[in-house]
């Protein structure tokens, strides 16, 4: 049986709501909110910590591979799943793509992830996708859009849902697109992008894949596919199709709280439908541009079991309202800001990071073979690896020890205003993990003035810092979400 | 057994610039300005030098003292100990003539820090560029938090301890002509000052200036030789990091362990048993506030978490009994890297001579000074002891 194992998503703590575009620009606004992602997130941190969701409770070194599907990758030229391959603490020996460009590059990932394993390339392949798409300031795919990710685990043990049958139709009609010097999505006429593409499109995926799977609307529990930026043409495309209301998984859900979140909407409106899901149930997702790609499960008992994920009501539920609209300016660099009167930031050493890349993205350290001490250096001169043991100063005899998934609480702390950085001030901690180990981090997803020793805080996996080209990831500490 | 330093090497003769923003001086200038006036003071001219120890944070080596002095052919060494660079100058210097290897080095230090175009110290990078993003400020104010915790303090009453330390420094800066900063403040200043790094304010951080200090040392059979009344080098400790504390949960943050080892280290050599009774005066690394109340504590001079009490008897006023930081510190006088080692000799130097003026402490007899680099959980630090 080859299906769905596992599910997981991310949507980012801090939320913008709709009205204050329309108090920075004028305009109509759209209900709700929409998820901004922090200045130290983007598509390949997001996807990250959707894995991290879906791989919550299991055994990363049995993943035989891993696609990560955005439109905003960091990367023209270099692979994403690869590096996410660290944080995800994957085996090196695994299949990595990305899989870029289209808005159901998420869908269209997820199937090839079904075909690999169905094949007998692979065990088992984890999907991850995220966006961070970019409206430009004062319209309206500013409010539709926002930021999330979601991730599912494509398997042959312990499935919770079946897969009963896929389908993929393509047309080179572009409801929306980026060329390669836009920051910012274009758009066709709404009525030729709605009318000929999205309401054509889906109920023809729906219709192809049902047909192929010897079913009819009326088997389906739930459909999950995603909204066009004007979410009532959802229902359009759902009535055309022959689904009942009912049948829907709610678009409004996802579109209140987080906005439409690029090639991640499909898949984080089926892991949402997932969190719902009962044995015997059959949903079918749907991700639409530039065509349509379809699948139909069947929940399996093993759903049962899965114990619970953050999934996307826990993270939505977790949230902080932006006071305005020029943070969002700032994080997302739309506005240029006066550079901090302090020394500039050196040149990121491309053979130092990859070096010590197991210490970096994998967030791992040691544990004493003779004094039992775990220790995690991020050093003033050099992060790890360790030779020799703080405590006892045995060398190299160490066990790998990782401390990516350990709680901590904070020692001591500081809020730097006179640090260089997006979202002054620089909340920095000294953090010890349960099990021991402590280590200095910034603190990320925080309100400065809730801070304080004793605090309970989390890793989350972040980018530091954008340097000709490349940007270098890293750990914070967040308080725990 | 290891040797000891005490009474094998002398001051004769010092030079010290203004400390401060010194924007119409290069690092040349300033290295000539207080050579000249260690060598005017010791009596001699520049062709008595054998050898130089230069220390610097940022500079480019020992070859720019002798391209400065246009030394003839002399064996020059830079060396970099981070902000206890200047100790580590004296230390070779001293070594040096101990060892009779020489009969007169020079040991300078200078830091050219306001020609980087931004305000404070570059550099606090790691090899991946993956080093949490506080400034040195914020390295110093989480220990100041966790001093404040551990101790039961409320910021309030933290902020205020760590705020008279500032008003007695700059009330003794104000006297002192070649400091940086020389004004008075009140506690209120202090406690209204925008925050630098929390809990830390303006005044709990020290000046970031250009300067440069020098000494003469000599073999101390030479002393004869020299007008001055000789300074007598009596401990010269330095202890560098395993720099642990930052991965093990023993440290404690509310102390700096380098800083008492150095001290113990120290005191051994100089023969002192009652440091708090013996110890005329200190110069010590108030690069924050913080800073100097825990070396308070870990130079034996105040017992464990108690430094609030003598800090509030006013001990270490310049009327108390162990005036600190009588020139104005880090804090006033200023904090240009490599030179603040030895401008720590130089007020001792003043005050043996009788030439600290308003600031002049009555008949003392031994000074220490205390020259701390890098961060609490990582410095190293020297602990110098001179006396007559």
């Amino acid at each position: 049986m080859v299906g769905i194992t596992s599910y997981g998503a991310y949507v980012p703590w801090h939320r913008m709501k709709r009205e204050d575009c329309v108090k920075a620009w004028g305009g109509f606004a759209m209900p709700g909110e929409r998820a901004v992602a922090y200045y130290d997130e983007d598509s390949l941190t997001m996807a990250v910590e959707a894995g991290r969701d879906c791989l919550s409770d299991l055994d990363p070194k049995k993943i035989d591979g891993l696609f990560f599907a955005t439109t905003t990758s960091p990367y023209k030229e270099r692979q994403c799943s690869s590096i996410m391959a660290f944080p995800l603490d994957l085996r090196p020996d695994i299949r990595t793509a990305d899989i870029n460009t289209s808005l159901r590059a998420g869908t269209t990932a997820l199937l090839l992830a079904h075909d690999t394993v169905k094949a007998g390339s692979a065990g088992s392949v984890l999907v991850a996708c995220a966006d961070v798409r970019l409206g430009a300031p004062a319209g309206m795919i500013e409010q539709q859009i926002g930021d999330g990710g979601a991730s599912l685990l494509m398997g042959t043990e312990n499935v919770i849902a079946e897969v009963l049958g896929t389908f993929s139709i393509s047309d080179e009609l572009a409801g929306t697109w980026r060329g390669d010097d836009d920051r910012f999505i274009r758009s066709g006429e709404d009525r030729f992008v709605m009318d000929e593409a999205y309401v054509k499109f889906v109920p023809q995926a729906m219709a192809g894949v049902l047909k192929k799977c010897g079913l009819a609307a009326k088997d389906i529990t739930k459909v999950a596919f995603d909204p066009p930026g004007d979410p009532r043409r959802h229902g359009t495309a759902a009535k055309q199709a022959g689904f009942d209301p009912a049948q829907l998984q709610d678009p409004y859900a996802l579109f209140l709280n987080t906005g439409i979140t690029g090639c991640a909407m499909a898949p984080m409106m089926l892991v949402a439908a997932l969190e719902d899901a009962k044995p015997g149930d059959v949903i079918m997702v749907v991700g639409s541009g530039n065509g349509a790609d379809a699948m139909i499960l069947k929940v399996t008992e093993a759903i049962t079991k899965l114990p619970p994920r953050r999934g996307t009501k826990e993270n939505i539920a977790s949230k902080v309202v932006m006071s305005n609209y020029n943070e969002y300016l700032r994080w997302r660099e739309i506005v240029p800001q006066e550079a901090a009167r302090r020394p500039d930031k050196q040149h990121i050493r491309l053979a130092a990071v990859w070096r010590e890349r197991k210490e970096l993205l994998g967030l791992w350290g040691i544990k004493c073979r003779q004094c039992g001490t775990p220790q995690y250096d991020n050093g003033a001169a050099t992060t790890s690896p360790i030779r020799v043991c703080a405590v006892c100063q045995a060398q190299d005899d160490f066990d790998d020890y990782n401390f990516a998934r350990r709680k901590a609480t904070v020692f001591s702390y500081t809020q730097d205003n006179l640090a260089a950085v997006t979202d002054p001030p620089a909340s920095v901690v000294l953090i010890e993990f349960e099990g021991g180990g402590r280590a200095f981090f910034d603190l990320t997803d925080r309100d400065p003035a809730k801070v304080e020793v004793g605090m309970p805080v989390e890793m989350t996996f972040r980018k530091l810092q954008y340097d000709r080209g490349l940007t270098n990831y890293f750990w914070k500490a967040r308080p725990i979400r | 057994m290891p040797g000891s330093i005490k009474d094998r090497a002398a001051i004769v003769g010092m030079g010290c610039t203004k400390f401060g923003e010194l924007w119409d001086r290069g690092p040349t200038d300033m290295i000539v300005d207080a050579t000249n006036e260690a060598l005017e003071d010791a009596g001699i001219t520049i062709k008595d030098v054998q050898a130089v120890w230069a220390g610097s944070l940022f500079g480019v080596g020992g070859r720019l003292v002798s391209e400065a002095l246009r030394l003839q052919y002399k064996p020059v060494t830079r060396v970099e100990n981070a902000c206890g660079s200047g100790h580590e100058a004296v230390r070779g210097a001293s070594y040096a003539v101990a060892a009779g290897i020489y009969d007169i080095c020079l040991a300078i230090g200078y830091e050219k820090l306001k020609d980087e175009g931004a305000a404070g110290l570059p550099g606090m990078e790691n090899r991946s560029n993956t080093h949490y993003q506080s400034s040195m400020p914020g390295v110093f104010a989480m220990m100041a938090t966790r001093y404040f915790h551990r101790y039961g303090l409320s910021p309030e009453e933290g902020k205020k301890m760590l705020g008279k330390i500032s008003v007695k420094s700059h009330k003794n800066g104000a006297l002192n002509p070649k400091a940086h900063l020389r004004r008075e403040i009140t506690l209120e200043q202090v406690l209204g000052a925008p925050i630098i790094a929390w809990p830390l304010g303006l005044f709990d951080c020290c000046g970031v200036s250009d300067g440069c200090a020098a000494a003469v040392l000599v073999r101390p059979d030479m002393v004869k030789k020299f007008k001055n009344k000789p300074v007598y080098v009596k401990a010269l400790q330095i202890c560098a990091s395993p720099t642990s504390g930052r991965l093990v949960t023993t440290y404690d943050y509310t102390h700096v362990e380098e800083a008492h080892q150095a001290g113990i280290a120290a005191y051994k050599e100089a023969g002192i048993t009652n440091p708090r009774e013996e110890i005329s005066m200190a110069e010590v690394h108030d690069c924050f506030s913080i800073t100097e109340a825990v070396t308070m504590e870990d130079l034996q001079f105040s017992p464990r978490g108690r430094v609030k009490e003598d800090i509030e008897a006013g001990t270490f006023e310049l009327t108390g009994s162990l005036p600190v930081q009588p020139d104005g510190g880090l804090k006033c006088f200023g904090h240009p890297i490599g030179a603040s080692g030895i401008r720590m000799l130089y007020e001792p130097w003043l005050q043996f001579q009788g030439r600290a003026d308003k600031r002049q402490i009555k008949d003392p007899k031994l000074a220490l000074a205390h020259n701390m680099g890098n961060e609490p959980y990582a410095p190293v630090v020297s602990v110098c002891i001179v006396g007559l």
